[in-house]
Parts: C-alpha cells; sequence; structure tokens
C-alpha cells in the first residue's frame, strides 16, 4: 500500500503548497492593493489616528483637528470659515473620504506619506508626539476674501493667478460648503452630506466651479482670437484698420453676425474692436485664420489640456475642431468652446507676464510637523503662446477695454489695470440666464502681481454685453486690489 | 541455558524513542505562545498582561503532563505530533485572548470573553488524548468496532438537520445550556475507523475484480455500491446541512482511503467525477452555496452599500502585508460578529503576524500532516495503515477547505481551523485525532518483540562439537 500512501502524499503537499501560494498571492502581490483599498476601513482609521497636519494659508492654518469619541476614529478634522475655502482644502470625512487638497496630499497629512519617514523614525527614539505635516498652499486670505464675498449670494467662480509664478492667490466658488458639516462619522453628518449632494440641491453647492466647472467663454475669447491675429501675422498693428465689413455673413452661411447695439465695428482697428467688444470682427479673424490656427492657439493658453493639475486636477478647457461657421463663432466664445474660471485666468496672465504662460499651482511646499520643508514648488513655464512684443500689443488694448471701454468698472486709481468682459449666451436660445465674464490683470511698476478671471452664473436683468462689466468686473477689482494690498 | 539472548536479533537495537527530543520541542511549543501573549499585552496596554504566569503554567502544566503519559504509554511516538499541537492549540489561545481584548466583538450578545472557555475546552481535549493513550493499548482494537463506527457516524452527520442552523450552515447541535456542538469533527475520526475497517476486508474485492477499459480498470457494478453510497451521503449533507466543507470532506476522505487500499487509479477518476458532478448540480439550485460561490469570485463585491465578511478578511491579510502589523495591533475585529475568533482566525494571524506568520502557521499544519502521512507508511497493518493516512488525509483536506476558503482560493465553508480556531468540539476532537495517530506511530516504530529462544536452535548446538 506503500506507492498509493507516497502519491497521497504528495497531493497533501500539494495542497499546503497552494495555500501557501495564495497567501503569498494575497499578502504580498496584492497587499498593497488591498491595504489602500478605499473600502478598507483601516485607511481612515489611519488616517485619523492622529491629529492630522493643516492647510496653511498665509502663514495661518485654515484647518485644525479635535478629538472625537466616534469609535474607531480618534480625530476629526475642523475648518476655519469652511465655506470660503472648501474649493481650495476639499473636505475629508470619516465617513466620506477626502477629496481635493486633503486626498492628494493625505500622506503628508495624515503622516504616513514615505517623505516623513525620517521624521517618523526620529519620532520613535525621541516619543515625540504623532502628526502630520503640513501643506501650505499660495493663496492669499484677502484676495480669497474679496472674491468669497464678491461673488456673494450669486452663483459663479473666481480664479485669480500670480502672472509671474503661476501661484494661484484666490480660487472661490458660490454657493459653497461648510467641510466640518460632514467632517464625522455620526447620522448627522451623512444627513448634511446627502443634503448636498446634486439630487438633492440643484445648486451643486459642492461643484469647484472655479477648477471643476466649464463655461462657455463668451468676449473674453476674443483676448484669444486677437493673440492669433497677431501670432499668425494676420495683423500687426494694433490701431490700423482691420478688413472686417459689417454686416459680416458667417462662412458658408447665409447667417449675419451681429454686434451688441450700433457700435462702430466696421473695419474696426483690433484696439476698438476690443473696447467695443465687436463680434464681426473677432468672428471674422478666426474664420479668417481657420480652425488649426485658431485651436493651436487655444492650446497654447491651455486648452484641450486633460492634465492641468494644481495639484488639484482642472476640468479640461475645450478647443474643439470644428466647422467653419462654428470656428467663426468659436471665435467670439459662442460655440463649443468651453473654459474653467481657472483657464480664463491663466489665459490674463500668460498676456500680463509678457506672452509666457506659468504652470498654475496652489501647494508652495509640503512640510514636516516641526515645519521642515519636504517638497518645495518651483515655478515652471507651461508654454509661450505670445511673443513679447505681441503680449504687449495685447496688454494695450486691454488697457483700454479699462480705460474707456466695456471694463471701467475694473479701473484702479494709480494701477494700470487691463481686461476684458463677456457675456456668454446660455441655452438654447439664450433662454437661460447668461454667464457674466470677466478677466483682467493688474500692473504696478514693481510688476504685475495679479491675473483675475470671474464667471457669474444668472445675472437675469442684464441680457447684454455690459453684463460683464456690470457684474464680475467690480469683483476683479477687489480681488485686484486685496492683492496689491498684500504685495505693499 | 548458558544463552538467553540471541545472536540474530539485530531489531533489537531498533529506532530510539525520542521522548527527549519531543520534550526539547515542547519546551519551545509552550515558550512561544507565552511570549506571544506577552507581546499582546504590551502591544495592546503598555505591560505585561496579569494572566500571563496562569497562562504559562497552565499550558505548560497540560504539555508537561501529555508529554509523561505518551512517555509512559506510547514510548516509542513520533516526537513531533504532540509539539505541534500544542503550540498551534497555544497560539489559537493567545489569538483567541488578543481577539477578546476588542471590546466591539466581545459584547454580552456575542458571547463575552471566549478564551476562558476555549481554555477549558483545550483541557478536556488534553484529557481525552490521555484516555485515549492509556485506555487505547492497540488501534487494532478499534477494528472490532467496523459496523458499529458506520452507524454512530451516520447518527451524527445526520444529526444537524434536525437542528436550526447556525451561520446559514446546519453542521451543528444545539444542546440546551451547554451550547452548540459540532459532530462532524467527530464523525471524521469515526467514520475513518469504519472506511479503515471496511476497506481492509474488501479491498481485494474491489481491486481485482474488475474490468479494463480504455487503460482504467472500471469496478464491477455491485463493487461501485459503497462508494456511490458515501457520494450519496455527503451530496445529502450538501443539500441538507448546506455545507460544501463537510461533503468534500467525507466525500475526499472516502477517494483517498479507496485508493490507497485498491490501488487503483480508476476510483480517483471515478471519485473526481463523482464529486465535481454532484458539487455543480447542487449549487445551481441551492441559494446558499450560490452565495458562498459568489462572494468567493467577487470578494471585494459590496452588498448593500456595505463591506462583506469576505472583503473584510481580504483587506485583514492584505493589510498584514510580509512582516504583518504586530501582535495586538490589527484591526481583523472588523470582520464583524464572533467570526474573527472562528471561521476567519486565520485573518488574525494574517494580518497581525504577517505572510511570515501566516506562511509559518500552514507549514507547522503542513508538518503535523506530514508525521501522520509518516505513520501511515511506517504502520505494519493494512488496518493501522489505512486509519493513519484516513485520519491525516481528513485533517489535511480540512486544513485545505478552511484556510483555501479564508484566503479566497475556494468557496467559504462553515469549518474551523483545527486547534487554532474557537469551538470546543473542533479542539476536542482534534486531540483525539492525534492521540490515535501518536498511538498508531508507536505500535509501529515499536522494536519487534524479542523473539523467544528457539528451542530447534539450541538443539543444533548442543550437537555441534
Amino acid at each position: 500500500m506503500n506507492k498509493p500512501l507516497r502519491r497521497v502524499a504528495i497531493f497533501c503537499g500539494l495542497l499546503v503548497l497552494a495555500l501557501l501560494i495564495r497567501v503569498n498571492w494575497v499578502q504580498f502581490v496584492q497587499g498593497d492593493e488591498l491595504k489602500n483599498d478605499p473600502h478598507n476601513r483601516r485607511v481612515a482609521i489611519e488616517r485619523y489616528s492622529m491629529p492630522r497636519g493643516n492647510i496653511i494659508v498665509d502663514g495661518k492654518p485654515v484647518t485644525g483637528s479635535t478629538t472625537t469619541d466616534s469609535g474607531d476614529f480618534k480625530y476629526k478634522r475642523t475648518y476655519k470659515n469652511g465655506k470660503m475655502w472648501a474649493p481650495v482644502t476639499g473636505y475629508a470625512s470619516q465617513a466620506f473620504d477626502a477629496n481635493q487638497l486633503e486626498k492628494l496630499n493625505d500622506g503628508i497629512l495624515s503622516g504616513t506619506d514615505d517623505k516623513l519617514f525620517f521624521s517618523r523614525t526620529v519620532d520613535m527614539f525621541t516619543g515625540g508626539n504623532k502628526r502630520g505635516g503640513n501643506v501650505v498652499t499660495t493663496l492669499d486670505a484677502k484676495a480669497q476674501k474679496a472674491a468669497f464675498e464678491g461673488l456673494g449670494g450669486n452663483k459663479g467662480a473666481v480664479a485669480a493667478i500670480n502672472p509671474e509664478t503661476g501661484a494661484i492667490l484666490a480660487l472661490a466658488s458660490t454657493p459653497s460648503y461648510d467641510p466640518s458639516k460632514f467632517a464625522g462619522n455620526t447620522d448627522k453628518d451623512a444627513e448634511a452630506y446627502n443634503a448636498l449632494q446634486k439630487k438633492n440641491d440643484p445648486d451643486e453647492p459642492m461643484l469647484n466651479r472655479a477648477l471643476r466647472q466649464t463655461y462657455p467663454p463668451g468676449s473674453t475669447f476674443k483676448v484669444v482670437t486677437a493673440s492669433a491675429a497677431l501670432e499668425n501675422g494676420l495683423y500687426d498693428d494694433v490701431d490700423a484698420k482691420t478688413r472686417s465689413p459689417l454686416p459680416y455673413t458667417l462662412p458658408d452661411t447665409h447667417i449675419t453676425l451681429d454686434n451688441e447695439g450700433p457700435i462702430p465695428c466696421e473695419n474696426a482697428s483690433l484696439r476698438v474692436a476690443l473696447r467695443y467688444s465687436c463680434n464681426t470682427v473677432f468672428g471674422k479673424i478666426s474664420a479668417d485664420l481657420g480652425n488649426k490656427k485658431m485651436k493651436a492657439e487655444a492650446e497654447k493658453f491651455g486648452f484641450n489640456d486633460p492634465e492641468i493639475d494644481t495639484p488639484v486636477r482642472a476640468a479640461e478647457s475645450i478647443y474643439p475642431t470644428d466647422n467653419r461657421p462654428q470656428n467663426a463663432m468659436a471665435g467670439i466664445g459662442q460655440a463649443s468652446n468651453r473654459a474653467t474660471p481657472l483657464q480664463m485666468a491663466m489665459v490674463a496672465s500668460a498676456v500680463a507676464n509678457g506672452g509666457k504662460l506659468m504652470k498654475p499651482y496652489m501647494v508652495e511646499q509640503l512640510e514636516d510637523k516641526n515645519l521642515n520643508a519636504i517638497q518645495q514648488h518651483t515655478p515652471q513655464v507651461m508654454s509661450h503662446p505670445l511673443s513679447p512684443e505681441n503680449a504687449q500689443k495685447i496688454q494695450d488694448i486691454m488697457e483700454t477695454v479699462v480705460k474707456e471701454g466695456t471694463g471701467t468698472n475694473a479701473q484702479i486709481p494709480n494701477v494700470t489695470v487691463g481686461g476684458k468682459t463677456g457675456t456668454a449666451q446660455h441655452g438654447e436660445n439664450n433662454k437661460d440666464n447668461p454667464y457674466a465674464w470677466f478677466i483682467s490683470y493688474a500692473k504696478t511698476a514693481k510688476g504685475t502681481p495679479v491675473a483675475v478671471a470671474v464667471v457669474i452664473e444668472g445675472s437675469d436683468t442684464l441680457r447684454n454685453d455690459i453684463a460683464g462689466g456690470k457684474l464680475a468686473a467690480p469683483v476683479a477689482k477687489k480681488v485686484m486690489e486685496a492683492v496689491l494690498e498684500s504685495n505693499k | 541455558m548458558s544463552s538467553t539472548t540471541n545472536t540474530t536479533t539485530i531489531g533489537t537495537i531498533g529506532a530510539p524513542s525520542r521522548r527527549n527530543t519531543e520534550l526539547a520541542m515542547l519546551v519551545f511549543a509552550v515558550l512561544i505562545p507565552v511570549f506571544a501573549y506577552i507581546n499582546v499585552g504590551l502591544a495592546k496596554d503598555g505591560s505585561v498582561p496579569a494572566g500571563v504566569l496562569g497562562y504559562a503554567l497552565g499550558v505548560g502544566l497540560l504539555a508537561g503532563v501529555a508529554h509523561l503519559v505518551v512517555r509512559k504509554w506510547a514510548p516509542y511516538a513520533d516526537p513531533l505530533m504532540l509539539p505541534i499541537a500544542t503550540l498551534l492549540n497555544g497560539l489559537g489561545l493567545v489569538f483567541i485572548w488578543r481577539l477578546d481584548q476588542e471590546p466591539q466583538i466581545t459584547t454580552k450578545q456575542l458571547g463575552g470573553a471566549m478564551a476562558p472557555g476555549q481554555l477549558m475546552w483545550s483541557t478536556l481535549g488534553v484529557a481525552l488524548f490521555l484516555a485515549v493513550l492509556v485506555f487505547l493499548k492497540d488501534h487494532r482494537v478499534l477494528q472490532r468496532y467496523t459496523y458499529i463506527s458506520m452507524v454512530v457516524a451516520l447518527a451524527l452527520l445526520i444529526a444537524p438537520v434536525f437542528f436550526p442552523p447556525r451561520f446559514g450552515a446546519r453542521i451543528w447541535i444545539t444542546i440546551p445550556g451547554v451550547g452548540g456542538l459540532q459532530p462532524g469533527e467527530f464523525a471524521k475520526i469515526i467514520i475513518a475507523i469504519f472506511f479503515a475497517g471496511y476497506l481492509m476486508v474488501k479491498r481485494d474485492a474491489l481491486a481485482l475484480a474488475s474490468r479494463r477499459f480504455m487503460g482504467l480498470y472500471l469496478p464491477r457494478g455491485r463493487d461501485l455500491g459503497p462508494i456511490l453510497v458515501i457520494w450519496a451521503l455527503s451530496l445529502m449533507i450538501l443539500v441538507f446541512e448546506t455545507d460544501l466543507g463537510t461533503s468534500l470532506l467525507f466525500f475526499g476522505l472516502f477517494v483517498v482511503m479507496l485508493y490507497v487500499a485498491t490501488e487503483r487509479t480508476s476510483w480517483i477518476v471515478f471519485g473526481l467525477l463523482l464529486s465535481g458532478g454532484g458539487a455543480v448540480a447542487v449549487a445551481t439550485f441551492e441559494s446558499h452555496v450560490q452565495v458562498r460561490v459568489h462572494n468567493w469570485l467577487n470578494p471585494l463585491e459590496l452588498s448593500n452599500g456595505g463591506v462583506t465578511e469576505t472583503a473584510q478578511a481580504m483587506y485583514s491579510f492584505g493589510s498584514g502585508g510580509i512582516m504583518g502589523s504586530g501582535l495586538g495591533q490589527g484591526y481583523s475585529r472588523l470582520i464583524g460578529g464572533i467570526a474573527p475568533k472562528s471561521d476567519y482566525i486565520l485573518a488574525t494571524v494574517g494580518e497581525e503576524t504577517g505572510l511570515a506568520g501566516l506562511m509559518g502557521i500552514l507549514l507547522l499544519y503542513g508538518l503535523l500532516i506530514e508525521r501522520g502521512i509518516r505513520t501511515a507508511l511506517a504502520a505494519r497493518d493494512p488496518f493501522g495503515k489505512l486509519l493513519a493516512i484516513g485520519l491525516s488525509g481528513a485533517f489535511a483536506l480540512q486544513v485545505f477547505v478552511v484556510a483555501g476558503g479564508v484566503t479566497g482560493l475556494i468557496p467559504l465553508t462553515g469549518m474551523t481551523m483545527p486547534f487554532l480556531a474557537q469551538g470546543g468540539s473542533s479542539v476536542i476532537a482534534n486531540w483525539a485525532l492525534v492521540a490515535i495517530l501518536l498511538r498508531i506511530s508507536d505500535t509501529a516504530r515499536r522494536p519487534a518483540p524479542a523473539p523467544a529462544p528457539s528451542t530447534d536452535a539450541e538443539m543444533t548446538q548442543v550437537v555441534r562439537p
């Protein structure tokens, strides 16, 4: 009977071997994946096992941490003025995971990141109290406050950038939400969270409009069209007459493109056309250049880039491949091209920075709990949408817009401001409330510290192109003033 | 006459008893769980737990008494089985005690702390182990009870059908006041005795009277009877008790013993076809089995928005990684209920001692199985061989079915890890199993008694000049 016994022995050996292989598979090969699975509660337990590091603005934390007695979790996230800062911080909830900076820098904030290895090792020997590292942002508290309060009860968003570095100074979105309302793990937190979801609140307070929502850019896009005209040599002199008939018929169609009221647009120079926001002039420029060149210029400004990571990823702004009449309409921002507020702030900042677009970012440095820097951001050039000379020309005509055109509401005494208004139609046959846009930058003797884009949804009363100047420009002005104030 | 010793007895030098090896190993088997116990206390409260002395003395005493009894009543028994069983049982107690420290899964509704109860069951188990060694002088005695064993085994297997299901499977007998009993654990030993006795008598008929067909020896129709009866029985277990593990264990045990007894590969082929077909057939209409299979194929799937036990176990293993979180520092309690102490105890082992610890535990089981099979090889009588392979095979299948189920290699079943998991029936039955294996191995390794002096030989000497 010994031969079958030996075979059974081999069979039993194979059974044990199969188990050994399986546990290696589960614990070694799949180990990390299972360990970090979002449904694995250990992730949240670890995240809240020590005081969470803070998100810092202007040297002061906008977040905090407090102890709780809710079962597995020792600490809970708190927020200071959460509604104002939510588009920057995102949320960190015991029950609902985390997003934005809270999620992307979770390793640093919860103290588990490998970059904190040294600090953790030191703690192990010195017995220092455990806590996470900090995330230092580039934001400007005054500018953020101006933006948030400027938007007030309106639905809208503001993005402000330092054109010289790409540092994001303000990032506001309204209506907003307070992330401390659902930071915990109780039924009340769940209720608060559910009430904020789109199905329960059509205003989508948790949508970060500054980064994650795209809008038709309207007339603010004419800055890009003008840049394309100069860069492609269609026109050289912003004060020379353009070849612009009035009325202008869209190519391949019998549809005439209208201007807002009786403005002097026939053969108007670029300066005059931008000052009065002539649809006919910029529509024709776009048609003359063609879809390929318009798209190429838009892409240099950051359109069609799905990976603009600030590090929170911005939604992709679109300039599509399109037929000739649609492309002509895209030149005035009224076709299927769409942009995030951040994207339009990037357009203004590239113009203001002499044609050089800096990559937008909002995390200046990551530091451990003892405030030693672990990682420092260095400004990066993203692209060169304009030559310095052409950038100078566009600045010149954008400053005319603020000095004596549609953007006079953004004037700041003793400061050079360049801007462009926009009112984007919305809905079929323009039946929904339009979007009021304003993009601008402010220049002083010391440099160009700020470029800003403001969009306000649903301005019911104003339907013509003045809406941008009336509603959005004052907000942009306050944000620019706040930045100038902090730079003094 | 002048010489009573015999010049031809080479056998008397024989195998050494190895009792001192066993004693040395036992010291480790007691010390390792004691250190584990201290480790848990230090990790949970930062101090050496108060009960450590009592625990060390208790386990040490059990191991010591067991060793002395083996030394006296089974001096030539295998030296590794007792230390391995002691180590696994000791570690099991530490893991259960460690999980008792988690208030969430040690509430009154869930039965409170379970380590004291488990210690009591372990003591009973060791007592049964001692009783078997003392009173069962020769394993061949069991052969007399072949058909009684059959009746008892059948009764034990069928009994749970008349009791309400627990945790989705009818493998329990509920005795008011005492609690639940898993008769399957005892049935596995008794049925091995029946098979061994039955097959020893019938093996020639089963092996030789067969027809050759496509390279295989097919048994005669009437010899198919017994295997078909056992097959039907195991399917009935699957249908009425809704437990795949028990069913697989009994059918697998029978096929293995049949193969060893007859040396005919055709039985294996036959057995695999029958069990595969039966399992698939039952799985198509039995919802409980379907749920298990579904969970097995989709371990991380949410059920009603919640994380399932299966997923929690997988997270435990994954979070343990290679080195583990350290004893007392894992979160296997997230599996919920008393499952982490019983069915899912391996998840705690995997999370807190890591891949390293889990592989160590699996290798201990492997080693115990190997010693059992070695005993079967060494046994001199066919009944002993069959019984030893039956018991080791059942043990191996149980380890595979449980560990495979918990780690997601095969669908989960309702059995528990021998020695490690919480559960009285299991620990008592497995101590008895080890005792029988030790008895067989003692008989196998015992030197042959010195032959009586041959009168013929003396006669020859006398005529020598």
